[in-house]
């Protein structure tokens, strides 16, 4: 037993090392061959394979994306490697990985979080393939895709918007409907509240879900470019801009569901499937929870109303995922092959098939076989005159997910001292983009 | 034996043994009991654990301490900067999770050395009676003990949910208007987890205590009902001052499980609103796709300046007991 309780301060000691070792521990350079390890199987030196490093381990994810690469060697002859890691896994490791030796491309998320890696060196620009696909894109997906230099780095392949999303029989049930201006809205609430609804269903446990509110407030009262600044660091929280976005958002708290800081999505995505609630603001893929085909075809959104004349409805929050060449991909030729592969709208359609719950990136994909709640978002995206990405992929990782995610719940749970609030993060904010 | 090849620094025997092979020199006294292979392999055996042990104990807890003075984004050498003090003073004055977290590493001791330390001893002293069934009740209160902590957190985060949890659906907690939410509260969550902690707690300390009392001499009891003195004299006077070994081992173990306390929180709320703690604070800051592993590190410090203000005192009165002894 003595020796059992001399060896546990060990223990702590060695979760750091773990730790380090995980996030990229260059200094022992233990962590990157453990992961290079991992990397492919070693097959990928010939140049009738590519190896793509992938996200995608979720059942439906994992099967469409494996369609669409087996149809691409069908078409070219070339092989695809395929190494899937988790999701979250892939995430925590993207750092050390990219720096390892990772595979030729590479599944990535669009916004800051790929202009990052591209900053530093760590992928390759592919201005050559956007010469063969660009026309395939609108507008917006051309800038999503460029890097802060102005090149291009990532092929786009799915999205989807967020919105408000509610039951059409419930709408149906009480007369409601749906609420183009803040007044509206906020009307709306409170008759639902009188109805003995939930009138927002809401759930931060993952300390995610908040951040997309503080989006949609802020861009529809104070603007895209401005929404841009903040992310980018360059505007002050203090701001009283910022501040408004606050007081607008705490307006409608009274109605977002009790106890939101102990409660997953699903959970909240729940009491909207149950009619408890009459709305929820989150992005598509709530439709996962709706496992019923009769309650997915009652479900429906609206875009988040419009809080500032000015600015409307003009701009819809959709995140993006693509591919990415890595920095020095060992087969070159057949990468860029993949990537404009991955650019055509059959690529697109080949995975929406498998994956429906998505949008495809392309205007020019085929949109006959989507749902009617896949084409209202396609037409959302369509005709959005600014497209977001979400704060955790607008603004530096580091920075949301210290500073952000933990003063959100805090506000969620208790609004009061908003400016306190405020400049805490602003505090914070100053030392952590200032660091690099 | 050859105590000197033992007692060489290790590094110094995993080198390829010098200026032997000579085979004109006759080898003499001890040297004769070892070969030239002996020697290699316990140079290896020594040496390579050792070299393990540095570099995966010591460079990296050292490169910790050094790289809490620098910010460093986890991408390559040349972007790390070296800044002095400036995170510790950001932790100390801006960070609004940081005296949180060291005020709940705090609680958390004092809740496990009151609660479950106390009643291990209590449960211990009932199964050294010899009562029937004592092997399915040590069992039953080692369980916990047994079960890894993540899982531990996954069960507790089951009976607390607060929409569909086991306590909220018994009382009826669970609607609008009269909500509680276990999870999400700052003033109910700490204390939601701790529980769970002290359940495990609570069979780790009864096997410690247990293990103490086999240890005590019959005789001593025996000698003591002799004297008269009933069951609670015999225990205050008798037992439990020769359980100080015990004790002290359950204060350093509990004064460890404290600062260590990571993987129940992060199960169950990953540290959000009310549950932060230091653990946790290093992990956020460092684990992810762009880390802040100079402020990350920093934390890591103050958890190991924390530890050895603790370990030390007691190493050094343990090996002043041994050498006086």
């Amino acid at each position: 037993m003595r020796h059992s309780s001399l060896g546990q301060p060990m223990s702590g000691t060695s979760r750091r090392t773990v730790l380090r070792g995980l996030s990229g521990a260059a200094l022992l350079g233990a962590g990157v061959p453990l992961l290079s390890a991992c990397a492919g199987s070693g097959s990928g030196t010939d140049s009738k394979t590519v190896t793509v490093g992938s996200n995608a381990s979720d059942a439906v994810p994992k099967k469409a994306y494996g369609d669409v690469y087996a149809a691409f060697t069908k078409r070219s002859g070339i092989k695809v490697d395929l190494n899937i890691k988790d999701h979250g896994t892939f995430q925590e490791q993207i750092n050390s990985y990219l720096q390892g030796t990772p595979d030729d491309v590479f599944q990535w998320f669009a916004g800051y979080r790929m202009q990052f890696f591209a900053g530093k060196g760590l992928a390759s620009p592919i201005d050559d393939v956007w010469k063969t696909i660009g026309g395939n894109f609108p507008s917006a997906m051309h800038d999503l895709s460029k890097g802060q230099d102005g090149k291009y780095y990532m092929v786009p392949l799915t999205t989807s918007p967020w919105a408000v999303f509610y039951r059409k029989s419930v709408f149906r049930q009480y007369g409601y409907e749906v609420p183009t201006t803040w007044d509206a809205y906020v009307a709306l609430c409170k008759q639902m509240k009188k109805d003995g609804l939930v009138p927002i269903a809401f759930g931060d446990k993952d300390a995610w879900p908040a951040m997309g509110s503080f989006d949609q407030i802020n861009f529809r009262l104070n603007g895209y470019d401005f929404h841009v600044e903040l992310m980018a660091g360059k505007a002050s929280w203090t701001d009283a801009k910022v501040r408004k976005t606050f007081d607008t958002w705490a307006e409608t708290l009274p109605y977002h569901q009790e106890g939101a800081v102990g409660r997953t999505w699903q959970d909240a995505a729940q009491t909207l499937v149950a009619k408890k609630a009459g709305m929820y603001m989150l992005g598509m893929f709530v439709a996962q929870q709706f496992t019923d085909k009769a309650d997915l075809d009652d479900l429906d959104f609206f875009a988040f109303p419009e809080i500032d004349p000015a600015y409307g409805q003009d701009t819809v929050e959709a995140p993006t995922d693509g591919i990415m060449l890595s920095k020095k991909p060992k087969n070159h030729a057949g990468s860029v092959k993949l990537l404009e592969f991955l650019g055509t709208p059959e690529a697109e359609e080949i995975y929406l098939k498998a994956d429906p719950s998505l949008i495809a990136a392309s205007t020019k994909a085929d949109t006959s076989t989507y749902s009617t709640l896949q084409k209202k978002g396609y037409d959302m995206i369509a005709q959005a005159k600014h497209l977001t990405q979400f704060m955790d992929r607008d603004s530096r990782p580091d920075f949301t997910s210290t500073v952000m995610q933990p003063a959100l719940q805090k506000f969620v749970r208790d609004p009061k001292d908003i400016d306190s609030l405020l400049s805490s993060i602003e505090r914070q904010k100053k030392t952590i983009f200032a660091s690099s | 034996m050859s105590i000197d090849i033992l007692t060489k620094s290790p590094e110094a025997a995993a080198e390829p043994p010098r200026g032997v092979p000579s085979k004109k020199r006759v080898p003499q006294g001890h040297r004769r009991l070892l070969t030239r292979r002996d020697r290699l392999t316990l140079g290896l055996m020594a040496g390579v654990p050792t070299i393990l042990h540095v570099a995966l104990v010591w460079v990296t807890a050292l490169a910790s301490i050094a790289l809490a003075f620098t910010t460093w984004d986890g991408i390559g050498f040349d972007s790390i900067k070296w800044v002095g003090l400036q995170n510790f003073r950001e932790l100390f004055d801006s960070n609004p999770q940081f005296w949180p977290a060291v005020q709940h590493n705090i609680i958390w001791f004092v809740v496990l050395i009151l609660i479950p330390t106390p009643f291990g001893l209590l449960l211990a002293v009932q199964l050294d009676k010899n009562i029937r069934f004592s092997r399915v009740y040590q069992t039953a209160f080692f369980l916990p003990v047994v079960v890894s902590l993540a899982v531990t957190g996954f069960v507790w985060q089951l009976v607390y949910n607060p929409d569909t949890g086991l306590i909220n659906s018994l009382i009826g907690a669970n609607k609008p208007g009269h909500y509680i939410d276990w999870i999400g509260d700052p003033n109910l969550n700490l204390w939601a987890v701790l529980v769970a902690a002290c359940w495990r707690h609570t069979g780790y300390m009864m096997i410690l205590y247990l293990a103490g009392l086999k240890g005590v001499d019959p005789s001593l009891r025996e000698a003591s009902s002799l004297d008269g003195a009933n069951e609670w004299q015999t225990f205050k006077n008798v037992i439990f001052p020769t359980l100080r070994p015990t004790n002290t081992v359950v204060l350093v173990v509990t004064i460890i499980e404290a600062l260590r306390a990571f993987d129940l929180v992060f199960v169950f709320n990953k540290g959000a609103q009310g549950t932060e703690l230091l653990s946790i604070l290093v992990t956020n800051n460092i684990i992810g796709e762009s880390s802040r592993i100079g402020y990350g590190s920093a934390i890591a410090v103050v958890l190991l300046v924390i530890s050895l203000a603790v370990i030390i005192p007691y190493l050094i009165s343990t090996f002043r007991k041994e050498r006086s002894a």
